[in-house]
């Protein structure tokens, strides 16, 4: 897995710089710092498309702040110097007062991260209420905790998590730390772990999809290579490393 | 937020029983045993003072938590596991305050003269009856000014208790992580509205315990 995402890393950027070369118009007027801010469950994807849009855009940087996407959104309405903001639910860019025309980029939906092996059996959500058994959510602000109260309604379960983290990373690593038996993440943050964690899927994950907007700020203090980013990862490369991630196209 | 409130009052001041029952003896021995390696014993106990709470919060995780050093093997043997338990919170809490206590213990137990004690001793008293009857009262403003240092900063905990016991309303979520998930959430007049809450119980209760225990007499 790993293997495959270097392998189209390395093709893409070599294709990017030869896009450069020939297309010098492109990249002018792109320089600078981008601030890019993005929902934790984008961080192993996005630094990929950093890297490749920095050496597709020589002398751009893009400097990432991941979190929960209810945490960024805080922090952009009280003045963080965000160019870029990509969240993982419609509601959180929502809440951002400035987002300019946010489109929908990806989706995802949750999976129950299990320890190496399911060691707990666990084949579904009602198997998560078994007595002992320690869940981690995410708390409902977050966008991976709406699916999972949305997921949970749709099942009927009730479940009592031991748990509310404040981003799906926080949940995940939980379940790696064998603090808990079981966490609802997003199957790319699952898959970006499989080194640590097994991927459980459930049907009722078909009834919380997440859509993930990206938007250009108001603010942004480099506009122009805000946008250039905007529009690298609605690019067919940027979309090929993303659902190479697990992503879904919208 | 009321419960959230409850939970902080209650685990501050377990959280102060415990650095208390662990704190004075430790300070005791600091102050009056010399032993080998007792530089490296404060300079470990000093560690929480400097060391960011999160990795505070790792530290008890890697030490105490299911995987753990001793969390395993507690498990095991007792079925006892602290973290996501209220428990876990004292836990987190008195590690991160102890060392606000033991500091002002063995500072007011160095300034005692010990000459009390000896007297004490040589008119027949018990090394205990010395502690309890001469020791601990030339001390004891030492202690209390260490027990509301200790409380203070347990009540204001967060970073050990947010990974070291998690986040669950009326479990684990004290005041400080309440008031962090309310900000979270994008709430800023619901966080404010908490944070000021916090800050008026915690200043009563400071300005009451000065008055009660702070002055001298």
């Amino acid at each position: 897995m790993k293997l495959r995402i270097m392998a189209v890393a390395l093709a893409l950027s070599l294709a990017g710089c030869g896009g450069t070369t020939e297309t010098p118009a492109a990249s002018e007027g792109v320089t600078g710092t981008v601030n890019v801010f993005a929902a934790a469950s984008l961080t192993e994807s996005f630094t990929t498309l950093g890297k490749q849009f920095e050496s597709a855009h020589q002398g751009v940087t893009v400097k990432f702040n991941f979190a929960g996407s209810s945490a960024l959104a805080t922090q952009i309405n009280q003045g963080a110097p965000a160019d870029v903001f990509a969240s993982a639910a419609p509601k959180n860019m929502q809440a951002v007062t400035d987002a300019v025309a946010p489109t929908t980029f990806v989706k995802n939906q949750l999976v129950i991260a299990v320890a190496k092996g399911n060691p707990k059996k666990i084949a579904g959500l009602s198997d998560l209420t078994g007595p002992g058994l320690k869940v981690a959510l995410c708390a409902e602000a977050v966008p991976c905790g709406a699916a999972a109260r949305a997921a949970l309604d749709a099942s009927g379960v009730k479940l009592t998590p031991v748990t509310l983290e404040q981003d799906v990373k926080a949940a995940l690593s939980k379940v790696k730390l064998g603090e808990v038996d079981a966490a609802l993440v997003y199957r790319t943050d699952a898959k970006a772990s499989t080194a640590d964690v097994d991927a459980v899927e459930f049907p009722e994950s078909a009834k919380a999809i997440n859509e993930y907007p990206i938007a250009v700020l108001k603010k942004a203090a480099n506009p122009a290579g805000a946008q250039a980013f905007v529009d690298y990862v609605l690019s067919a490369d940027g979309i090929t490393v993303l659902t190479g991630a697990g992503f879904q196209a919208p | 937020m009321v419960e959230a409130l409850k939970l902080s009052l209650l685990t501050a001041s377990l959280a102060t029983v415990l650095c208390l029952v662990l704190g004075v003896p430790l300070a005791w021995m600091l102050a009056r045993v010399a032993f080998p390696g007792r530089r490296l014993v404060r300079a470990l106990i000093t560690v929480p003072l400097v060391l960011p709470p999160v990795v505070g919060g790792i530290a008890l995780l890697l030490a105490l938590g299911r995987r753990g050093l001793l969390g395993g093997w507690l498990e095991s043997t007792f079925g006892i596991s602290l973290p996501f338990t209220t428990a876990g919170v004292v836990v987190a809490e008195a590690f991160v305050a102890l060392p606000f206590l033991v500091i002002s213990v063995e500072g007011a137990l160095r300034g005692a003269d010990t000459r009390y004690e000896e007297a004490a001793a040589t008119l027949g008293a018990s090394r205990w009856t010395t502690f309890t009857h001469v020791t601990l009262p030339l001390v004891a403003p030492g202690i209390a000014a260490g027990g509301v240092l200790c409380w203070a900063r347990a009540l204001g905990e967060f970073g050990a208790t947010i990974t070291f016991a998690g986040n669950y309303p009326g479990i684990t979520q004290t005041m400080p992580l309440a008031v962090y998930q309310t900000m979270e959430s994008g709430d800023l007049d619901g966080a404010v509205v908490l944070s000021l809450i916090l800050l008026a119980v915690s200043v009563t209760i400071l300005a009451a315990l000065r008055d009660r225990w702070l002055t001298a007499p």
